[in-house]
């Protein structure tokens, strides 16, 4: 009798393991306020906050993994992570390859910072990290682009001289205008739809899950709570 | 609010210089950095060896008797030779993760009806992930580790594959006629003479290979490994108040250069090492640097091949 107990026990288990699936969470770990490596070496960010919450909500188990933004979108595709939350605009050109649940900060505006004023934003040289909605509105503007892989590198580039200008996130570009020479010219630029978490194109009932979490969080109020902590744009 | 690992970290914004480096290079991220060294050498010291296997393989397979083996052999160093690494570094990665997936799926997972390939999307059942979704990350980076080792094995050991064909065929006929002289066989005198005998002429071959080895460890972020190269420019870019204890400027510069001490250190004690070997294994072998060291220790004990050679030189003065 004992040894059934045990065994119907050790069943039970081994059941609850198999159905609690990880849900893996892939960031870049490279862009704050919304992801970054805090001093201990771990997800930190708006980003972390928010996952971790969606994940409760969600009652899911989550694990956070970085993986370079290069190639953070085919290594979603091929099954290394379940999503993508990485400060990620929603765009038409995306959307073709993975599906967005909806938006989980407004529209949020892209500003140029430069070392000093009077710089040409349609003429000059301006950096921009590789893949991104900046990147392409660079091209659109006429000037010249130069792209990098990691968010610091486009604003090392204008400390450095190489780039006149770097367009960037203004939440990003805030933080490190305030306690850097760096200063903001020209006129904000309003791109993409917002950001939101990616999907794999076939796995709609997850990113139902999160699409219901986020609202339910946009409805209590606890997102706008988290944007403000981490001076994310605007709030809903 | 993190734990450090000397108490007086707590405020680091009001140490000097001294203390607060002490505190800055101690943190959580450093010890990331410095474990990555670690990683690092654990990749050469599992690839050199993997990596010559495969070449000593591939090379047997070149020169084998029986055709289709010999073109493996050399159909597999001709290919892995001629693709650039970052594109064998990309591709095969993937195609290798995918491969073992779809197997385990195939295994595992027969009553499965939906297409693996939707769209864009590569779906497997859940059980046949490698490692499984609900695996700790630790596995996951054991599996990505893994998966970085061979492939660097693979394409080492085409090149290594290529310079122990060539070694093998530099060893001087004459030692393997007098091994079929002596009545060895086909494998014998492989196993006995030609081996022992192959190494010195491979050496240099292979010494370069150990050093473009050291140097394309930096590769391993390709394949989702955090290496050195990838904590020194996170480490080293420019860090704003908001986000860490330690704000600081881009001090990659600083960063990089402890890279080059790093690498310039390791590729010196790697020539001292092999300028040993190549010492150690010129000994006694039918080449210059083996007849020189064959003179000298013979000179000193009196009764080596220098004395002979006095021998010889008294019969041609009394012929």
């Amino acid at each position: 009798m004992k040894s059934l107990l045990l065994g119907s026990a050790a069943l039970a288990m081994t059941a609850s393991f198999a159905l609690a699936d990880t849900v893996r969470l892939g960031t870049e770990g490279a862009y704050p306020p919304y992801n970054f490596i805090n001093d201990a070496g771990e997800v930190d960010g708006f980003e972390r906050e928010l996952g971790d919450e969606l994940c409760k909500r969600a009652e899911l188990t989550c694990e956070w993994v970085t993986n370079d933004w290069d190639s953070i979108i085919p290594n979603l595709l091929s099954g290394n992570y379940d999503t993508i939350i990485a400060g990620m605009s929603i765009t038409a050109e995306r959307e073709e390859i993975v599906d967005f649940t909806q938006g989980y900060t407004p529209p949020s505006p892209s500003a140029y910072a430069a070392m000093s004023d009077g710089v040409d934003l349609e003429g000059g040289i301006v950096a921009a990290q590789t893949a991104t909605i900046q990147a392409n509105h660079v091209v659109s503007t006429g000037a010249t682009i130069v792209e990098y892989p990691t968010p610091d590198e486009t604003v090392a580039a204008v400390n450095a001289g190489e780039a006149d200008a770097v367009l960037a996130d203004k939440d990003f570009l805030e933080p490190i205008v305030s306690s850097t020479e760096l200063m903001f010219v020209g006129e904000d630029v309003m791109l993409g739809d917002g950001i939101g978490m990616a999907f794999r194109e076939s796995d709609a009932e997850l990113r139902g899950k999160f699409d219901a979490a986020i609202a339910t969080m946009k409805e209590d109020g606890s997102l706008n709570t988290l944007i403000e902590k981490w001076e994310v744009g605007g709030t809903w | 609010m993190r734990p450090a690992i000397f108490s007086f970290c707590s405020d680091p914004a009001s140490l000097d210089t001294f203390r607060w480096l002490t505190c800055y290079l101690s943190t959580g991220k450093h010890m990331g950095f410095y474990v990555s060294f670690g990683t690092v050498l654990l990749l050469l010291a599992i690839t050199a060896p993997l990596a010559l296997a495969f070449g000593f393989g591939g090379a047997i397979a070149a020169r084998a008797q029986f055709a289709p083996l010999a073109w493996f052999g050399k159909g597999y160093i001709a290919i892995v030779r001629g693709v650039p690494d970052i594109a064998f570094f990309l591709f095969f990665v993937i195609a290798l993760d995918q491969g073992v997936e779809w197997l385990r799926h195939q295994v595992k997972c027969p009553d499965w009806d939906e297409p693996i390939r939707q769209g864009n999307d590569f779906i497997v059942c859940s059980v046949a992930k490698m490692p499984l979704n609900s695996a700790p990350q630790w596995m996951h980076e054991v599996y990505g580790f893994a998966l970085a080792v061979l492939t660097f094995a693979i394409v080492f050991g085409a090149f290594a594959a290529n310079v122990l064909y060539g070694a093998m065929r530099a060893v001087p006929r004459a030692q393997i006629e007098t091994a079929e002289a002596y009545g060895m066989n086909r494998r014998q005198s492989f196993w006995r003479v030609l081996v022992p005998q192959m190494w010195v002429y491979a050496l240099p071959g292979l010494s370069n290979l150990w050093m473009v080895l050291i140097k394309a460890t930096p590769l391993l972020f390709l394949l989702g490994v955090e290496d050195i190269v990838y904590w020194a420019r996170e480490l080293g870019g420019s860090k704003t108040p908001q986000f860490t204890d330690y704000p600081h400027p881009d001090w990659r510069m600083w960063y990089f250069l402890a890279l080059l001490v790093f690498y310039l250190a390791f590729t010196k004690l790697s020539e001292v090492v092999l300028a040993r070997i190549t010492r150690r294994l010129s000994y006694g072998q039918a080449t210059v640097a083996g007849a020189a060291q064959g003179n000298g220790k013979g000179n000193g004990k009196g009764n080596g091949p220098g004395t002979g050679r006095g021998h010889d030189k008294t019969e041609g003065t009394l012929a």
